[in-house]
């Protein structure tokens, strides 16, 4: 039997088992509970799950290493229309401040016709919701945004297709709004609710038809941040906020320097304050105890020691270390013949550029709570991969992935630095040797000692450009950042783009400690050598910078976005150092196109730079929640600053000698310029990722502003009042 | 060594058996639950922990819990009455002034205090009363705005 649009029709017990009938265990895909506990957990009413055809294109893990997960063949979103007619999303994604507590109720609410208000959302929970690979890469709108639509549009066909048979109305009569469906130019009508009650209904689809972009009512309307209530009350629950019976808090002993190995431990004192309780499992030295600050004592009065292995690598040398280290590099890109290009250039520019470790820092840290009941394990943390925490918590403890729980709570930051789950794990060793629920909080000084920093980096550029102002060659080597980013999208006839280690985290023998993805991994490397290139260019050929990136701008959405930044800032060519201060940047991320113009001044005494002034403009494709994405794209021109300005990461060795935020200097309230950001209307375009694009510029952008008010190229960052006073040309 | 330590805390008094040598961050949020103050590094450097204690901001992570006998101490749930939420907790909803949250309670704090002492506070002023708060995210336009937009709705008339 098929429907009138050709897809196959069936009684709901017929869906019921034609979906699952291949699966011998009856197990849902992708969740650890079977069919009937699942339909049980949710309720009655009506469940959707869709298929990924939509996420076959989708990267497992952008440009890093580690194990890939296969994607499950089934389904990735879901959602159920309940009883009560409420709507609940179900998605394998986590709320860390990006804003999808939102945008996702909005795509599910614009395309069900039910009002915002009647969507919950559950995240990230691991027994009941789609297996997913992470929160990371701006990745939530682009790619589960499609199905989760889908799923939606879907859900609204069944409640067509119920209320034909309820009302005794043909199909094509009937339309749906505010969570109703009613007879066009009739007097029947039934709500959602009535529909759902005491259906037991699972759709199983392959795709579905979401709205056009004119249909849309909720999508692409600016919407306040939907937890925010919880947030400004306390009473949203962070991984540190859960409690549970029994709970103890647990510090571990960590120590002094990466590499370092424990020789000796004295846990006697410990032992001796009551109520503690000390756990001595080879490298593993923790205390536990009914309150933090007391375990936090306890640990104190362990005494260690620890044989190190000295190493010369500091923050000064590690880009000497890491271009001797260097692998092999690997071509991303090329194109003509460097040599002719370099025979067409009037004007050459030859310049490495480097950029400093730095770290995610959220200020939230790492925390986990962990319980052990027999062989049934329930985590709730602060991570940004609940799925994977859930499978390596199983393989630490030896038991089947489905005995884990994994559920996360509202993440307080993550930026990439949540990924791991170290903390996690810990949590769930020690409630496994204790007996009882855990909590691993880290400490400022661990969340430095363990994050998985930004990686230093080095980028070697040498470009040429002609007599009329055009870039006839480019050739670009980056070394440690990764690729991301590293493509040019400037005409140039002549290039060749080489990415010396690949991945973030460089491979043994190259850092001293972790490294890891963090916010637009790659590109903030990328984007700061080749827009600092390009301004050098504009500056040998006497070009103002905005005019220049246009002669060599064939990509019409970069140059839309170029001149969308220029018109909100009101820029007027001159040839940089104009002495105004003003630099220009742009760049590709997560498929979304930025352009950032800039104010600033420089104290020429101190070398202090004072940001005035940020435009941004950016091109997302369809944007589903406009002030959620200008939050993302301020929050991003905020915390560039920090990479720009101030924030580096200084180590010995394995030794880490940031503790605290009085050694790291985060951006404050007294540094925030006036920010002002235009989103293109491009809502005929695929939705592109939102909370990484407009961090990538910042580099960039700075230092051709310094250079435009000072004379001064920095090629280093960041850009301390020190870097800024040396580079200054001496008059 | 515990002690009785009394003090109102969110306008109810109360009566603490507590070695007053703990830390009072952690006696709020694990001896009495109040989990909306929050650590953030524990030497008060980011405000993630800051409370009330008689109308100053003052950081939880620093201070002991014997400081605060015989006083009245506000932490972020005792801000709205009666299921009202303060001016101020309003402003942020309304200005989106928050991203994941967690410096929030924090920032709210710090900013009541602000009000409390200076009523209609110049920007500059806000500024300067907010620097020692960290935000990792990056909503600090839109933290000085909700503050502007609470002083002025409170109208100089701060409780």
């Amino acid at each position: 039997m098929r429907n009138d649009d050709g897809r196959p029709q069936s009684t709901h017990e017929e869906y019921l088992a034609m979906d699952f009938s291949n699966d011998p265990g009856e197990s849902l895909p992708g969740l650890a509970l079977d069919r009937r506990q699942f339909l049980q957990l949710v309720g009655g009413g009506i469940l959707v799950a869709i298929s990924t055809q939509y996420l076959e294109a989708v990267p497992q893990r952008e440009g890093g290493r580690g194990p890939r997960h296969p994607l499950p063949e089934d389904f990735n979103a879901f959602l159920r229309i309940g009883e009560d007619g409420r709507v609940t999303g179900y998605t394998g994604k986590i709320e860390m401040g990006q804003g999808v507590i939102t945008s996702l109720p909005q795509m599910l609410a614009d395309e069900l016709d039910v009002p915002l208000e009647s969507v919950d959302m559950v995240m990230g929970d691991t027994d009941l919701c789609p297996w997913d690979m992470g929160t990371f890469g701006s990745m939530t709108t682009r790619f589960f945004g499609p199905p989760f639509r889908a799923a939606a549009a879907e859900a609204k066909a069944v409640l067509v297709e119920l209320a034909a048979e309820k009302l005794q109305v043909p199909k094509d009569r009937l339309r749906t709004k505010a969570g109703i469906v009613y007879e066009e130019a009739g007097e029947k009508r039934v709500t959602y609710a009535e529909l759902a009650k005491g259906q037991k209904i699972l759709r199983h689809v392959k795709g579905a038809n979401p709205e056009e972009p004119s249909q849309f009512t909720l999508i692409g309307k600016p919407t306040l941040r939907r937890d925010a209530v919880e947030k400004v009350t306390g009473k949203a629950k962070f991984a540190g906020d859960i409690r549970e019976p029994g709970l103890l808090h647990a510090r571990l002993l960590r120590p002094p320097a990466h590499g370092a190995k424990l020789t000796h431990v004295d846990v006697s004192a410990a032992r001796e304050i009551p109520g503690v309780q000390v756990i001595q499992e080879g490298d593993l030295v923790a205390v536990l105890y009914e309150v933090p600050d007391v375990a936090e004592q306890a640990l104190g009065s362990i005494k260690a020691q620890y044989d190190r292995t000295e190493s010369n690598v500091d923050d000064k040398t590690i880009f000497d270390h890491l271009l001797k280290v260097a692998p092999q590099g690997q071509t991303v890109a090329e194109g003509g013949n460097l040599a002719e290009g370099e025979k067409a250039a009037r004007q050459v520019v030859d310049q490495t550029y480097l950029n400093s470790y730095v770290s995610h820092a959220p200020i939230e840290t790492h925390t986990a709570l962990a319980k052990v009941e027999g062989s049934k394990v329930t985590v709730w943390a602060s991570t940004q991969t609940p799925f994977p925490l859930k499978e390596a918590a199983a393989s630490l403890l030896g038991l089947p992935a489905q005995n884990v729980h994994v559920i996360p709570s509202f993440v307080g930051g993550g930026f990439g630095g949540k990924s791991n789950n170290q903390q996690a794990l810990e949590a769930v060793r020690l409630a496994k040797l204790v007996g009882k629920p855990v909590q691993v909080m880290w400490t400022r000084a661990e969340e430095f000692f363990y994050d998985t920093f930004r990686p230093a980096a080095v980028v070697k550029i040498k470009a040429g450009v002609t007599d009329a102002g055009l870039i006839s060659f480019w050739d670009y080597g980056v070394y440690f950042a990764g690729e991301r980013g590293s493509q040019q999208f400037y005409n140039v006839p002549h290039h060749r783009t080489v990415a010396y280690s690949s991945g973030w985290d460089g491979g043994p023998g190259a850092h001293p400690f972790a490294t890891g993805p963090w916010r637009a991994p790659a590109n903030n490397t990328n984007t700061f050598a080749r827009e600092s290139h390009i301004d050098a260019l504009a500056a040998k050929a006497g070009v103002d910078p905005v005019e220049f990136r246009m002669r060599n701008l064939k990509d019409e959405r970069m140059r839309r976005v170029l001149q969308a930044a220029a018109d909100k800032f009101g820029w007027t060519p001159a040839k940089a150092p104009s002495g105004r201060g003003y630099g220009v940047a742009c760049g590709i991320d997560a498929g979304t196109y930025v352009a950032h113009i800039a104010e600033v001044t420089v104290d020429k005494e101190t070398g202090h730079v004072r940001v005035k002034r940020v435009v941004c403009a950016q091109d997302m494709g369809l944007c589903i929640n406009p002030e959620g994405a200008k939050l993302q794209m301020e929050g991003c021109i905020t915390m560039g600053l920090g990479y720009a300005l101030t924030e580096e990461v200084q180590f010995q060795g394995g030794e880490i000698r940031n503790r605290n935020f009085d050694s790291y200097e985060l951006p404050r309230f007294s540094w925030v310029p006036e920010i002002e950001t235009v989103i293109i209307d491009a809502k005929n375009s695929p939705a592109q990722g939102g909370g990484e694009p407009a961090i990538i510029c910042m580099g960039g952008l700075l230092a051709n502003a310094v250079f435009d008010a000072t004379g001064a190229r920095l090629l280093q960052l960041p850009m301390t009042p020190e870097r800024v006073k040396a580079g200054m040309p001496r008059s | 060594m515990k002690k009785t330590i009394s003090f109102n805390l969110n306008g109810q008094r109360m009566n603490l058996d507590v070695d007053p040598s703990r830390t009072l961050l952690w006696v709020l949020r694990n001896d009495l639950g109040l989990t909306g103050t929050k650590y953030g590094c524990g030497e008060g450097l980011c405000g993630a922990c800051t409370v009330i204690i008689d109308r100053k901001a003052v950081r939880a992570c620093t201070l002991q819990v014997k400081e605060v006998a015989g006083k009245g101490v506000t932490t972020i749930e005792g801000l709205a009455k009666n299921g009202e939420l303060h001016a101020i907790q309003k402003a942020f909803v309304e200005h989106d002034a928050l991203q994941c949250g967690y410096c929030t309670p924090g920032m709210i704090m710090n900013a009541y205090s602000l009000l409390l002492t200076t009523p209609q506070p110049s920007r500059s002023q806000i500024i300067d009363s907010m620097d020692g708060n960290l935000c990792r995210c990056g909503a600090h336009r839109r933290i000085i705005a909700a503050i502007e937009t609470a002083a002025k709705q409170m109208g100089g008339a701060p409780r």
